[in-house]
């Protein structure tokens, strides 16, 4: 059959990430510090939810913008950390992962045309879900002198008469950036004048090593315009549950439903019964896990200081985004060689938009004993790489 | 940094100072200091070594004895778990809330070595009540740490 396939998928470019999974996963003893998940078990008390609610025989569709229960928790959760209200009846939406939610809240508001700002290095799903939503991904370079931060001059002069909606990935994956208050009340400011939407992904908002984690949502007026992305994977380690959610403007969550409903129809249900106990009785766990990894970055800044690798200090999530820029080589070349010859996976900057040449993604979702093992290798072969050049 | 040092310590006991230094975010010499205040105050009281026995070809037996007791005049409890915590084979005695009041725990090479303690020492002090041994016959997890699986890493190796 001729024309088969459809243009538009056939021309978005296939994840960066997906070429060293191939290479790695034939590698039966490599290390690898490239993973973009939590290292912790899915805490048990949540699990024996999950397992309790299917010998209940809890086993059903859930309305399709989730359960009741879970979506008036989640309005608890977010009153309580961020002091803002929502009404679960029409302004929440579970969804699933938070994934899900990217997608079908661009399709939601996108015409065709529309521009979406997109702030990189980021997450690889937002270029191509505007893409499949009509829009026109408009990259906003982020820059290491900024801490990767956006800042309100780079996103003013984004701006067109086209742009619809700015997409705001804080907590950052890949680089561990982190918006404050201050960054947030500039860039609210400058939305507000240019009437745009934002949608913020803060999925890692639990991970932050500094001060509390702001959202956009507390800022004056934004919370009318602004799809609010959370979810349970990183907070609670609950990646293979595959649940997250979408909070926003009443008309814009109508639309986010519907899209929801004729593809998904609801999230999971075992994975919603226990997302209750989750955000109910989770706070610990919370607790304990961020103390944990915040040691790990701790651990990690020191080893690049002394192996001298510029790194500037990420205050979220669970990566590091060291500068390699001084071994000429990049980011690809460096992975693949870090990879072949020392048999540690690490992920290029690369594979989170253009302007990630020169930095690694390395993720501290390992515990303290492995990322030794494998921070011990990296010092190696930056040895070696400066060995090197100094040859040449 | 006291409550997350006492946390990483009481996993692991053999890290060293300057490490811990790093992962607090704190300087060498703090840690130091407060470790000696640790110690000082009789926080930390020992830092031990978590064995699985079982996985030796050394015989050892454990058992937790229930111990229903009269309490003495003056002295409570304390008289009565001191002449049971002085013999070397009882690794722990704790004061119980509910249906006993102490609960003892013994290592011995064998059941014989332990029924034995139980009826010559334990039974017969004065203000022992009645007694009720359980052996234990396998350790699932111990000090938090879980002796009969080894964390194994599920994950796919990269992912974004």
């Amino acid at each position: 059959m001729k024309d088969m396939l459809s243009k538009q998928a056939v021309g978005l470019k296939p994840s960066g990430i997906r070429k060293f999974f191939d290479i790695v996963s034939e590698m039966e003893d490599a290390l690898s510090l490239g993973v973009g998940e939590p290292d912790f078990d899915t805490p048990w008390h949540i699990r024996d939810e999950g397992i309790y609610s299917l010998e209940k025989g809890r086993t059903f569709y859930t309305s399709n913008s989730g359960l009741i229960e879970l979506r008036q928790e989640i309005c608890n959760y977010i009153k309580r950390k961020q002091g803002i209200s929502y009404d679960p009846k029409h302004e929440v939406l579970i969804t699933v992962g938070g994934s899900e939610a990217i997608d079908i809240g661009l399709r939601a508001v996108i015409n065709p045309g529309d521009e979406v700002l997109i702030p990189q290095p980021s997450f690889v799903s937002y270029e191509p879900c505007a893409v499949m939503a009509g829009g026109v991904p408009v990259i906003i370079e982020l820059k290491a002198e900024n801490e990767f931060r956006l800042t309100a001059e780079e996103l003013e002069s984004a701006i067109t008469d086209k742009t619809k909606i700015l997409i705001l990935p804080f907590p950052n994956n890949p680089t561990g950036a982190i918006m404050e208050r201050k960054d947030l009340e500039a860039i609210a400011e400058v939305i507000r004048k240019h009437d745009i939407l934002v949608m913020s992904d803060e999925i890692y908002s639990e991970l932050t090593y500094k001060e509390k984690h702001v959202s956009i949502i507390e800022m004056e007026g934004m919370k009318e315009r602004t799809i609010l992305i959370n979810g349970f994977s990183k907070a609670y380690a609950m990646t293979g549950w595959r649940l997250g959610y979408a909070c926003g403007p009443r008309e814009i969550m109508e639309q986010m439903v519907k899209l929801h409903q004729f593809a998904i129809m609801c999230a999971p249900t075992t994975s919603q019964y226990a997302a209750i106990e989750a955000i109910r009785n989770g706070d610990e766990d919370i607790k304990e896990m961020r103390t944990a990894y915040n040691q790990r970055r701790r651990y990690l800044l020191h080893a690049f200081q002394e192996m001298g690798l510029e790194c500037f200090e990420p205050f979220g999530a669970f990566y590091v985004f060291p500068c390699i820029k001084e071994f000429g080589v990049t980011s690809e070349e460096f992975a693949e060689r870090f990879l072949a010859e020392e048999k540690v996976a690490v992920v290029p900057g690369t594979a989170f938009g253009d302007c990630g040449e020169g930095y690694l993604r390395i993720s501290y979702a390992y515990s303290l004993d492995n990322l030794k093992l494998a921070i011990g290798k990296l010092a190696d072969f930056v040895e070696k790489l400066r060995r090197e050049g100094k040859q040449a | 940094m006291r409550e997350e040092l006492l946390a990483i310590i009481e996993r692991n006991s053999r890290i060293d100072l300057k490490e811990l230094a790093v992962i607090l975010g704190v300087e060498e010499i703090d840690v130091v200091n407060e470790l000696q205040a640790l110690e000082d105050e009789g926080i930390v009281c020992g830092y031990h070594t978590m064995i699985d026995w079982e996985k030796t070809s050394i015989e050892k037996v454990s058992a937790l004895i229930e111990v229903r007791v009269t309490p003495q005049r003056g002295q409570g409890f304390d008289n009565i778990a001191e002449r049971i915590y002085k013999y070397p084979e009882v690794t722990s005695v704790y004061l119980i809330s509910g249906g006993f009041d102490l609960l003892v725990t013994l290592e011995g090479k064998s059941l014989k070595e332990i029924s034995g303690f139980v009826s010559d020492k334990l039974s017969t002090l004065d203000s022992v009540l009645s007694t009720a041994t359980h052996f234990i016959l396998k350790k699932y997890k111990d000090h938090g740490t879980i002796l009969t699986k080894k964390y194994e890493d599920q994950r796919e190796k990269v992912s974004p």
